[in-house]
């Protein structure tokens, strides 16, 4: 299960980065959403992953005393989806409009602002 | 102490914008809550500096939770200065909006996001926790992402390609350095942190997810080589927007870098070498790219980056007095950024265009402006006695006991190339005779204003450039408060104590 993940996440990652360094922006976009999912199966497998072992205790006893599956990366997970849903579409209508303006899809064409007299 | 209090900002912040959002359209009802609550919310920064001041150390710890389970607040004297800074410069930008936003941008819901912003400044200055500080950077650059598209001129579209894609890395390198982090320490708590990383043994991924924090806030306070998206957006949106993305936004980037480097990664050789190396390359090529631009608000974003490498040299050099050093200029960069970007939306107003080549003439037609002016201009040259020069004085005496030479002839460079292009700029826009300028039709010039706007924008940049005189002339008050926010910083203990001591007191 590790492995495949480790794979995975190195897959996500490179995929991510290699979208990111291509002109246009829409696989800009989806490379930013690769690289998002690959950091959050990065805290999925960072946090240990236990099979079949809930986090709950036992009502005859104080605390748990077994290994458990650690609820809290979930709970980063889960954050870290939300807060990426949101900048995502933000980041779509974004491009969306940037196209409408600027009539291009190459990123390399945005560079009126670089230009020093404008 | 635990002081349930200390979120108050950051309530504040969100209360305001909640209310602001009920006048959507009645951008007037806008205006006059946007300068109460600001006023009031500089007054709450103020009781908590003061309550932090002499009480020491205060904690929250969310939903009584203790450390290091749950989340929590901390605020400290580094913290609560921050606070106080983000509440004056968002008073100030708040107050210059309402004159200088059309209300075209007001009815898209202008100052709530600015709010809203404020309220994710305040959250990631307070916070103890590296998650909860992940998720206010996020809350800081979805705001900021509104408010740099905002209008949505083609310009602004541009840049925000460029800011928010830069951003959205940096947040996935943020993350994924939490995540081995987490892996690595079991905790999130940063004082907790600071106890666990110490003892683990396997320094080489410690060191790598150093740096991967390192280049997760170097994008989001522009360290050299990663600063490029700065330059290429700042200049894009509305002065006031500009003045407070110029003012805080590197600066929080900053604030977590020292506050990361001095808590949970100690540097060691390398890591201090790097930095170094780092704080010279930003100096030069920020000084070198501000002499190259024409248009003055690319020329401030370049000072910016510049400027950012004073404070990294701080944290390079590490000792107490470089930090007093970073954290001084930290104080008075917040305030005379925030300032020099409101004064070039006054100079838009007067003259219709931000080229210093076709600016020209405004020392003789508006004296007292450019005297205004000159104030903040001349402390970011660190022309003593202003609050500039202050600053270099221990950064420079903090690398010779250090002896770190290249980087105090990087800091002297820095502070010469800063210099120049101030004097050039004072030449060019308010000495050199004035051109006649076409009249621009979109623009609304400063003299058709309202009188209500045209002193909505000259007062915010008053009050800041007597807060920049304060620095200056009274150095003392703000070297005392450095002195003690860099021995809090260098000696952690006062700061884990205050966060997971309160697990002894309450069973």
């Amino acid at each position: 299960m590790e492995l495949i993940l480790v794979v995975i996440i190195g897959l996500l990652y490179a995929s991510g980065i290699y979208m990111m360094l291509r002109r246009s922006m829409v696989k800009l976009i989806i490379g930013l959403i690769l690289l998002g999912n690959g950091a959050n199966m990065l805290i999925f497998l960072l946090g240990r992953i236990v099979k079949g072992k809930p986090p709950i205790i036992d009502s005859t006893a104080k605390m748990l005393t077994e290994i458990y599956a650690d609820p809290v990366p979930q709970a980063l997970i889960l954050t870290a989806i939300v807060i990426s849903f949101g900048l995502q579409s933000f980041a779509i209508i974004l491009v969306k409009r940037a196209y409408k303006i600027t009539q291009t899809d190459d990123l390399d064409e945005l560079n009126t602002t670089d230009e020093i007299y404008e | 102490m635990n002081n349930p209090y200390i979120v108050l900002p950051v309530i504040f912040q969100l209360f305001t914008s909640v209310l602001l959002m009920f006048f959507w359209y009645r951008v007037n009802a806008q205006r006059l809550i946007t300068i109460i609550c600001s006023i009031i919310s500089v007054g709450i920064a103020i009781w908590l500096f003061k309550e932090v001041y002499q009480n020491g150390i205060l904690t929250m710890q969310a939903g009584e939770w203790q450390a290091p389970f749950g989340i929590t607040f901390v605020a400290d004297l580094f913290s609560t200065t921050m606070v106080l800074l983000t509440a004056i410069s968002g008073m100030a930008v708040g107050i210059f909006s309402t004159g200088s936003i059309r209300n075209a941008r007001l009815k898209f819901g202008y100052f709530p996001i600015l709010n809203f912003l404020l309220m994710g400044l305040h959250g990631a200055f307070l916070t103890g926790d590296i998650f909860n500080l992940y998720v206010w950077f996020e809350i800081i650059i979805i705001a900021s992402f509104v408010l740099i598209t905002i209008g949505g001129e083609k310009a602004q579209i541009e840049g925000a390609i460029k800011y928010v894609t830069m951003n959205l890395l940096a947040s996935a390198i943020f993350l994924t350095a939490i995540a081995i982090l987490y892996g690595l320490a079991g905790s999130l708590n940063m004082a907790d942190l600071s106890i666990q990383v110490a003892e683990i043994e396997n320094r080489g991924l410690v060191n790598v997810v150093a740096i991967l924090f390192l280049v997760g806030f170097g994008i989001k306070s522009a360290i050299f080589p990663l600063y490029f998206w700065l330059p290429a957006s700042y200049h894009t949106p509305p002065p006031a927007i500009s003045a407070v993305f110029g003012g805080l936004l590197t600066k929080v980037g900053v604030y977590a870098l020292l506050r990361i480097f001095t808590l949970i990664f100690i540097p060691d050789e390398f890591l201090g070498n790097l930095l170094v190396v780092l704080a010279c390359m930003t100096i030069l090529s920020g000084g070198l790219g501000a002499i190259l631009q024409v248009n003055m608000r690319k020329i401030f974003s370049y000072l910016i980056v510049c400027h950012i490498g004073f404070m990294l040299a701080g944290l390079g050099i590490y000792t107490e007095l470089a930090i007093m050093g970073a954290i001084f200029y930290l104080i008075h960069d917040i305030i005379v950024k925030t300032n020099l970007f409101l004064a070039s939306g006054l100079i838009f107003k007067l003259k219709g265009t931000l080229n210093i080549e076709k600016l020209g003439g405004i020392y003789k037609k508006y004296p007292k402006f450019s005297l205004l002016i000159a104030i903040p201009l001349f402390s970011l040259a660190g022309i003593p006695p202003l609050s500039g020069f202050w600053a270099k004085v221990f950064l420079i005496e903090g690398g010779y006991k250090a002896n770190e030479w290249m980087l105090i002839g990087f800091i002297i460079l820095g502070s010469f190339l800063t210099l120049w292009v101030i004097a050039k700029l004072w030449a060019e826009v308010f000495w050199k005779d004035a051109v006649a300028l076409p009249k621009k039709i979109n623009v609304k010039y400063f003299h058709e204003l309202k009188p209500f706007k045209r002193w909505a924008m000259v007062i915010p940049i008053i009050l800041l450039a007597v807060t920049s005189l304060y620095i200056g002339l009274a150095a003392e008050h703000i070297i005392l408060l450095s002195k003690q926010i860099a021995a809090e910083l260098m000696n952690p203990s006062a700061y884990l104590d205050a966060v997971l001591g309160a697990k002894t007191e309450t069973p």
